[in-house]
């Protein structure tokens, strides 16, 4: 388990250093990490909102020269700092495999087609409330090698900017009812069930569109922490 | 309750949405923000800034994307198959010079968090309270290499003995 420095009562939640997710076992550190209070991190932060984007850049089923294949959806909500104030004005950027699983990167070998007129690539620009919206292709299921008969709950990737660095955060956003999410070590490497419900998307009646397309909400909360208090087991007394 | 719609009562903190890894594709959706110039080369004071991630095995890491925050310039720049990264910075003004690094990677549940500070600083470097954080025999990993064509490197070691000093928060 990753340790800071000097603090037994913070973790990380995901932690660094997951097991049964392979590909941290070279990539996470082994040395504790060193706590900045406070008082010494450095603020400031890039802004977003003179960069070209075009309501397009947020319409993941226009990407070619016909219509993406798949179950069209809505993609909403918020982005917002931990005491509920929108994040206005920052990026969103959102990737995924199409609707047959497969992304278009040359290291996917998946036997799954690609689809000429899905990138599976999006982003935006959040509203003065902190809003933003996307419309994509429900994505797929696919494989991976991590262990035996290994397959990923479909999923979206979501990279948004607080207002400094340390509200930086890159998540995936799972939809409700996905049979794969109990075996799936990404989303279990979040410990805590209640936190890690937080990327489970809500199915919603108010942005799913008469004969065209389903709409899911899914809200995202920027703290300015890496690390959160261990919770003590409450049952335990000594 | 699912992460439908958030709301904070009065003095309530909401629940963050924990971070996942950026996975093997995250190319085709941060490379279109590629920005490794957070200064244009050739304007005064610009130098270049060079380095490899590598993991615990020395080997260098091709997925991963790095963020360069010295305000008010920001730069992003994703590593080549050999994990070797470029930006091109100017040092920033301030007591003790130096900018925050962020490393995104398959393998990585969520980013680290890194300071380069500069070679030339010596004096200011060794008042810095936050090197002062720092087990002396592990600083040298904060502070940039001078090229000997002018240019600064600063290498990432993920995991392993002579690892990169990371940071929480």
């Amino acid at each position: 388990m990753t340790a800071v420095a000097g603090h037994p009562e913070l973790r990380f939640d995901p932690d660094y250093d997951s097991p049964d997710y392979r590909s941290s076992a070279t990539r996470s550190p082994t040395q504790p990490l060193v706590l900045l209070p406070e008082s010494l991190l450095d603020g400031g932060g890039p802004v977003f909102g003179e960069t070209p984007l075009t309501s397009s850049d947020a319409d993941l089923t226009l990407g070619g020269h016909g219509e993406a294949q798949g179950q069209r959806i809505n993609v909403s909500g918020r982005v917002l700092d931990s005491h509920g104030r929108p994040v206005a004005g920052q990026l969103v950027e959102l990737w995924q495999a199409n609707a047959a699983g497969r992304y278009r990167h040359e290291v996917d070998t998946h036997a799954a087609p690609l689809d000429p007129n899905f990138t599976g690539t999006g982003r935006c620009l959040t509203g003065p409330d902190g809003a933003y919206r996307f419309v994509t292709i429900a994505p797929g299921s696919y494989p991976w090698g991590n262990h035996a008969n290994a397959w990923r709950p479909a999923h979206l990737h979501f990279s948004v900017f607080g207002r400094r660095f340390t509200e930086r955060l890159v998540t995936q956003m799972y939809f409700p009812g996905d049979p794969l999410l109990s075996f799936d070590p990404i989303y279990n490497s979040v410990r805590s069930r209640r936190v890690r419900e937080r990327m489970v998307s809500s199915f919603d009646w108010d942005t799913t569109e008469e004969g065209w397309a389903l709409g899911y909400k899914f809200d995202i909360v920027v703290s300015g922490h890496l690390t959160t208090p261990f919770e003590q087991p409450s049952a335990v007394r000594r | 309750m699912k992460a439908g719609s958030e709301a904070a009562g009065p003095g309530e903190r909401l629940i963050a949405t924990p971070s996942q890894t950026v996975g093997p594709y995250l190319r085709i959706g941060m490379e279109w923000m590629h920005a490794q110039d957070l200064v244009a080369p050739g304007s005064a004071g610009a130098v270049p800034l060079v380095g490899t991630v590598t993991d615990g095995d020395g080997e260098g890491i091709p997925d991963a994307v790095l963020e360069l925050w010295s305000p008010p310039a920001w730069g992003r720049s994703l590593t080549g198959d050999d994990g070797s990264y470029a930006f091109t910075v100017v040092k920033p003004a301030g007591v003790v010079p130096h900018m925050d690094l962020l490393v995104f990677a398959r393998g990585l549940l969520r980013q680290l968090s890194t300071r380069i500070y500069f070679p030339d600083e010596t004096d200011a470097n060794s008042a810095d309270p936050v090197l002062a954080l720092v087990p002396q025999r592990r600083r040298e990993t904060l502070i940039a290499k001078s090229d000997p064509s002018g240019g600064l490197r600063f290498d990432i070691r993920l995991h392993g003995p002579d690892e990169t000093v990371f940071f929480a928060y």
